[in-house]
């Protein structure tokens, strides 16, 4: 007993030099903001359109995630052949890329003059430097988190329970809606919350695909970077706020489990 | 769930070791920034000086050349660079970042690094001049001919941030033109409405016209030497409008490499490295200019 504790704070103590690395320059941030002027800061337009823009971005990739990931979370948990481990394989790699080989790839291929480019020209669709860009690039990054997520969660239900529906008649889609989807949802609400703070803190793949409009493409990621260079307050009070958002999206996530473990 | 969990943390770390590794491959040898350094003779003297050079993106193939020659001629310095925009460098500067030498594409940014007191007042020295030109892409999807056809509506044009130089000087541009006749009252707006990125330096304005995600943007002369050329149609900018970059460039007073950052200074204002600069197009500074 008395040994379990000693090595116990002996882990704690070893953890000590990263824990400082991690947040001290959180607290330096925080230390800078500038708290007293922070409603005058939050008021001025660049930072409202920013954090609407990021807002409504944000929502729209997750719910996109939410759809076309969850069928991949579900082949990935049911299914273990050559071609799951492959595209297991692609759906990891958005999350090694750097940001910026995103936005590069992103552009190419949905670009005007990328691979889809003459097909949405004829649509009369242009997606380079709208809000659409800025989704895709939101999606692309933060789509693995939920759909790992989601795949462990689909795969940690037991088989007799989907096999005794099944042999009482019960249709895949009755199985997925009724067991699956119900025994699941801890993961899935902790993966979704984790592709949502992921798309808020996109940077990279956005400024190169997307560019950098106030109001239009300038989420808040953008608006820090170039508030860093204009105007140091506006950056600190967005760097704050998504510091904030991300925290408490992080703790929510880990109750979540927490309640479903 | 233990297979899967145990597949994906596995296969993940397989992964990320390969790809760490591969990472780290290519950050080696991206760090041997000077070929031609590797080849000169280590000195005597033990291990050779490096100096950081900040310099704006526009300067990039320029000084790349310039500090070879630089190299090749004081054996035993290595020169460095930091190249971007340069409100980022003289944010980086005041930041108390680690550099010898700043070159900026204003005088506004030099004016920054000077407040942080990290350049003296008055070290600071013209090195060469710079032009404004709009760029369309070669096949010119607008059908872009004359600076007037950029105020056409629908248009996707792409200019620098305001902080970063090139992006100011395209809005003193579109501010000249106000008073100019050949111009309609409302072409300053009409233009800026057709905006639809502004870029956080003059290479990313130059590869948004050149991969033709945009329709024109305005840059440098000097951006569209070399490979650029092929892949871009300009419209030039008369003199009466366009604004004449000024580039200062200073030795840091807190540099640890005094000499050589001085020398690097030198070496820029004199007759071979004005040569390079002439050579990618930029207007070389009279001798006496301060």
């Amino acid at each position: 007993m008395k040994s379990g504790r000693t090595t116990t704070g002996l882990w704690r103590l070893l953890s000590l030099p990263l824990l400082l690395f991690f947040l001290l320059p959180l607290v330096a941030l925080l230390l800078r903001a500038p708290f007293d002027r922070i409603i005058e800061s939050v008021m001025r337009e660049q930072v409202r359109s920013a954090i609407g823009l990021s807002f409504v971005t944000t929502l729209i990739s997750a719910a996109i995630i939410v759809v076309f990931g969850t069928p991949v979370a579900y082949l990935l948990a049911v299914r273990h052949g050559r071609i799951e481990k492959l595209i297991d394989t692609v759906i990891d790699l958005p999350t090694v890329l750097p940001p910026s080989v995103a936005g590069i790839a992103l552009l190419l291929a949905f670009g005007r003059r990328g691979l889809l480019g003459p097909a949405f020209t004829v649509l009369g669709v242009d997606i380079a430097f709208t809000q659409v860009a800025v989704v895709l690039a939101q999606t692309f990054v933060a789509a693995p988190f939920y759909i790992k997520s989601a795949a462990i969660a689909f795969a940690g239900i037991e088989v007799d329970l989907t096999q005794a529906a099944s042999l009482d008649g019960a249709n895949n889609w009755d199985i997925f809606r009724h067991i699956m989807a119900p025994l699941a949802w801890a993961g899935l609400v902790s993966g979704l919350v984790m592709s949502w703070a992921r798309a808020l803190g996109e940077f990279g793949a956005t400024i190169l695909f997307a560019g950098n409009l106030q109001g239009v493409t300038q989420t808040m990621p953008l608006a820090i970077y170039i508030g860093f260079e204009a105007n140091l307050d506006t950056a600190v009070t967005l760097s704050v706020i998504l510091m904030g958002l991300s925290f408490s999206a992080l703790l929510m996530a880990k109750a979540l489990l927490n309640r479903a473990g | 769930m233990p297979y899967l969990s145990k597949f994906v943390s596995s296969y993940r770390l397989a992964l990320l070791s390969i790809i760490a590794c591969a990472a780290t491959l290519t950050a080696c040898s991206g760090t041997t920034t000077a070929p031609g350094a590797t080849a000169t003779s280590v000195p005597a003297s033990g291990a050779p000086a490096t100096i950081k050079v900040f310099a704006a993106a526009s300067l990039q193939d320029a000084f790349s050349e310039i500090g070879r020659n630089y190299e090749a001629a004081n054996p035993g310095v290595k020169v460095a660079f930091n190249f971007a925009g340069s409100q980022q460098l003289a944010q980086q500067i005041a930041q108390v970042a680690p550099a010898d030498v700043f070159a900026s594409a204003n005088k506004a940014q030099m004016t920054v690094a000077i407040q942080s007191g990290r350049v003296v007042s008055g070290t600071e020295k013209v090195f060469v001049r710079n032009r404004l030109v709009v760029v369309v892409p070669r096949d010119n999807p607008a059908k872009l001919q004359t600076l007037q056809d950029l105020g056409k509506p629908g248009l996707k044009l792409v200019l620098a941030a305001k902080e970063v130089p090139v992006g100011q000087y395209a809005l003193d541009y579109l501010t000249k033109t106000l008073k100019d006749s050949s111009f309609t009252p409302g072409y300053r707006e009409a233009v800026l409405k057709n905006v639809v990125s502004y870029e956080d330096s003059v290479k990313s304005v130059l590869t948004k016209v050149t991969l033709g995600e945009a329709d024109g943007g305005i840059v440098y002369t000097t951006d569209i030497g070399g490979d650029a050329a092929a892949k871009v149609t300009r419209i030039d900018i008369p003199d009466a409008l366009n604004t004449v970059a000024t580039y200062p460039i200073a030795a840091l007073k807190d540099s640890t490499q005094a000499a050589a950052a001085t020398g690097f200074v030198d070496y820029v204002l004199s007759d071979a490295g004005q040569k390079v600069l002439a050579g990618y197009g930029f207007i070389t500074a009279p001798k006496d200019a301060k």
